[in-house]
């Protein structure tokens, strides 16, 4: 998996604005084209959010969630067809235990609990793609930079002489 | 030594003997009391190593999957716990039941070596039962000191999950069950009632000691993937070491997740880690989630079935 | 030779942690490891063996010795190997000294590992003297007087006194430059000096009655080729579980595994603790050499007795710390692998 672009941005003072880092893995039968109805419908989310396509929600390993993290991402969220709708019959059956587990496993170990969402989203519902999108961010947002469960090296420590070569503190 | 040692002895003499079975995994003395390994015996002149006493905490079942692979049939010595373990790799199709004759074996607990340290000092000789069940008798070399027996049990047998044996081909108890458990989710409640930044602070101190030895894993009866995605360099998690403070991180909670419904809470993992990190409180939350979201599972109960993780309600919750 | 009543200790940590890093044992939860001194540390000088030796201080369990990044298409390479400032590294029992000659021994031989002299020329050795052993030791079995131990200080704990002696001009520096630490640091008089000797002497009696005193490493003089063909391997390694429980807490095992890790910027190249234990260990385009479990629980102590001894001058790559004794899961170590070994092991208990 690539590390994910800084997506900081400057606004008009000059002095940088929090922009999270989302990842959103979308299911290839259902919210994969809800966000292409958001697009053609002209309906706008954060140029921030990095859409993974995958072919089921249930393709998501929880290995991919805390990559993701590790790699920079500040959100993770994982949408799927509503259940009853799944293209495969059954799996977003699965994905809906599995995460429902990860995620508070996650919340036990101290990660805030909403840098992490599942969403079921339909290739009709454009706008609904849209409007969760916006909040996901605005609750990531709220929440800052993620630090606890991110490499630092995949922080972008820049330049050879930054990283401490010293002794072993652990 | 002890009625229920020379009774187990006995009993695996006569399966040697008999041809009944080809070997006998149980327990061998070490240079110590304490240090006792599992082993495979496969004459009656090996038995003379045999043991079986309050150090024999290690399960035994995760040696079945390569004994299995071996010709003939193989004896085993399962404690109550390990039954849960044994049913576990049954279901996983890793060991095939028709190759294993299981003796099922009285367990009052078994004793942490370090907890009797702290009790009775050093030069540990062994540990006895006495008149009163509640009460265990540490033998050093400078005299005898007798303990509340929940003193001194490994961390697993504080949380037992009941005397009862589910898989047996015959039994050898001598005496009357007892019941050493207590409240199992205590450890978890007390975590979940912290505040996040407190838990991660817990986990981050835990964990942070962790070196990546991979005990924890390669004891595990539910670990047995023949590659574990942490060994296979195609995974793109792969780690030999801990390279920043999120590999522990990702390693435990990803083996955490993937026995998610098949850990039996045997507690191996916690008993091997040299570093003393109470890894069964990562399990347990999982058992703890999967009961509350998704009804009462006890993994390893029966040798067959569906687990929470592989099958799913229509109106379960998110 | 200076004295410290106990009490005091934590005003002695603070000068030296004023003047350079500190290194001590540290409660950890439930371990005690080295780590770095902080004012709220909670230091165990008692604990005799903390569960990571203090090697990874010279050679850590991870650490980046190169750093490619592409900078407008050219790819720019940074060695981070760097001199270090010097730091000092407090309560080193006898047996974790010698085993920093037996890393030296490999590391600092040519071709030098330069991240590891860095760190060993850089720091000051303060060692502390074990007078009440544990049956799991057995560093005598190496000709480790652990009562009198080497170093740039020897320190020893007896009642409520910690005395320090200088052994080398680097330790004489450190302790002269610490002052009197406001009265609480002051010179050892005769009865002191007399008082210590009995207890050394003592401590010399309880390290001969330890139980694995009288090792008989003849076994591993002999015939090479003999030993390792032999069939114990197999019964010996019979409950190993292939995790790198002995190696990691080891304080002589040295082997390192080098990879990459993509980082934001570029690639980063890291070393990390490598255990013959593993089942890639030494995974070549090839194959590997060491297929069975059996074969990498032998190469294990065939390189500890007989291998290093035969390239280092004799000298084993044990030191009878007895932490593998200890944390193996399943109780398998160096001390039952030699008993097997040595004639009539068995026979003697």
């Amino acid at each position: 998996m690539q590390s994910i672009e800084n997506g900081n941005a400057l606004n008009g003072a000059g002095t940088q604005t929090f922009v999270p880092k989302i990842v959103a893995f979308c299911c290839n039968w259902c919210s994969y084209a809800g966000a292409d109805l958001a697009g053609s419908s002209r309906l706008a989310y954060p140029a921030s959010v990095k859409i993974i396509r995958v072919p089921c929600s249930c393709r998501v390993n929880p290995t991919f969630v805390l990559k993701a993290f590790q790699q920079g991402a500040d959100g993770v969220i994982l949408c799927g067809c509503h259940p009853g709708d799944c293209h495969y019959v059954t799996g977003n059956y699965y994905t809906r235990r599995r995460m429902a587990l990860l995620f508070s496993f996650l919340d036990y170990l101290g990660i805030e609990r909403d840098r992490m969402r599942v969403e079921w989203v339909s290739a009709a519902e454009g706008a609904r793609f849209s409007q969760v999108m916006n909040d996901f961010v605005s609750k990531v947002t709220a929440l800052g930079e993620n630090r606890k469960i991110a490499d630092i090296r995949c922080k972008g420590a820049s330049g050879g002489e930054d990283v401490a070569g010293g002794n072993n503190d652990d | 030594m002890t009625d229920l040692y020379n009774a187990c002895l006995s009993r695996a003499q006569e399966l040697l003997k008999s041809g009944e079975v080809s070997r006998v995994v149980g327990w061998k003395k070490g240079e110590f009391c304490f240090d006792v390994s599992p082993a495979y015996f496969e004459s009656a002149e090996e038995l003379n190593e045999f043991t079986y006493d309050y150090f024999c905490g290690a399960n035994l079942s995760k040696y079945l999957v390569q004994i299995a692979k071996k010709e003939g049939k193989s004896a085993v010595f399962l404690k109550p716990c390990d039954t849960y373990s044994f049913n576990e790799l049954v279901k996983e199709h890793r060991v095939p039941r028709e190759k294993i004759h299981v003796i099922a074996v009285e367990c009052r607990g078994k004793a942490d070596i370090k907890k009797a340290e702290s009790v009775a000092g050093e030069g540990v000789l062994g540990i006895n039962e006495t008149d009163d069940v509640n009460l265990l008798e540490i033998k050093t070399r400078s005299g005898k000191t007798q303990t509340e027996r929940r003193n001194i049990l490994l961390t697993k047998c504080l949380s037992c999950k009941g005397k009862k044996h589910v898989a047996a081909d015959e039994k050898i108890i001598l005496k009357e069950p007892i019941e050493t458990g207590s409240d199992r989710f205590a450890g978890v409640e007390k975590l979940e009632a912290m505040t996040a930044e407190q838990r991660f602070a817990f986990w981050k101190s835990e964990l942070s000691r962790c070196i990546r030895c991979n005990a924890c894993r390669n004891v595990c009866p539910a670990c047995t993937c023949v590659k574990c995605v942490f060994d296979n360099p195609e995974s793109g998690v792969a780690a030999k070491a801990n390279d920043t403070s999120f590999e522990e991180q990702l390693f435990h909670v990803i083996r955490a997740f993937h026995v998610a419904g098949r850990c039996t809470d045997c507690g191996e993992c916690t008993r091997v880690c040299p570093q003393g990190i109470p890894l069964h409180l990562l399990n347990r939350k999982f058992i703890k989630d999967i009961d509350t979201k998704y009804g009462e599972f006890q993994a390893g109960e029966e040798a067959e079935g569906k687990t929470p993780l592989t099958s799913f309600k229509e109106d379960d919750g998110q | 030779m200076k004295k410290i009543d106990t009490e005091h200790l934590a005003a002695l940590y603070a000068a030296i942690g004023e003047k350079y890093p500190l290194y001590l044992p540290v409660k950890q939860g439930a371990a005690v490891n080295f780590a770095p001194y902080t004012a709220d540390a909670e230091v165990d000088l008692t604990q005799l063996k903390t569960v990571k030796s203090p090697k990874d201080l010279f050679f850590p369990q991870s650490e980046e010795m190169m750093r490619f990044e592409k900078k407008d298409g050219m790819w720019q390479i940074y060695d981070l190997a760097k001199e270090q400032n010097p730091f000092v590294l407090f309560g080193v029992r006898a047996c974790d000294y010698k085993a920093f000659e037996v890393l030296d021994n490999v590391f600092l031989s040519d071709p030098k590992d330069t991240f590891y002299a860095h760190r060993r020329e850089a720091a000051i050795i303060v060692t502390l003297a074990c007078f009440s052993p544990k049956d799991t030791c057995f560093c005598n079995v190496f000709a480790i007087d652990a009562a009198n131990p080497q170093g740039d200080i020897a320190a020893y704990l007896s009642g409520t006194c910690l005395y320090l002696q200088a052994q080398t001009e680097k330790g004489k520096a450190l302790l002269d430059s610490l002052g009197n630490i406001n009265g609480a640091l002051c010179e050892a008089d005769d009865t002191d000096e007399t008082a210590l000797g009995g207890i050394r002497q003592k401590a010399k009696a309880a390290f001969e009655q330890l139980p694995f005193a009288s090792l008989d490493l003849s076994a591993f003089h002999g015939d090479m080729k003999e030993t390792f063909a032999d069939e114990k391997w197999e019964k010996l390694s019979q409950a190993c579980l292939g995790c790198g429980a002995c190696t990691f807490v080891c304080p002589t095992c040295q082997c390192f595994d080098i990879r990459d890790f993509k980082a934001k910027d570029g690639v980063i190249r890291f070393r990390c603790w490598d255990s013959c234990m593993y089942f890639d260990f030494t995974q070549m385009a090839g194959g590997n050499p060491r297929t069975t479990q059996t074969q990498r629980f032998r190469q294990r102590f065939m390189h500890k007795l007989v291998y290093y001894p035969k390239r280092y001058g004799g000298t084993y790559s044990c030191v009878g710390c007895g932490r593998c004794v200890e944390k193996c899961p399943q109780h398998l170590n160096i001390v039952k692998v030699i008993k097997e070994f040595s004639k009539g092991g068995k026979e003697e208990k």
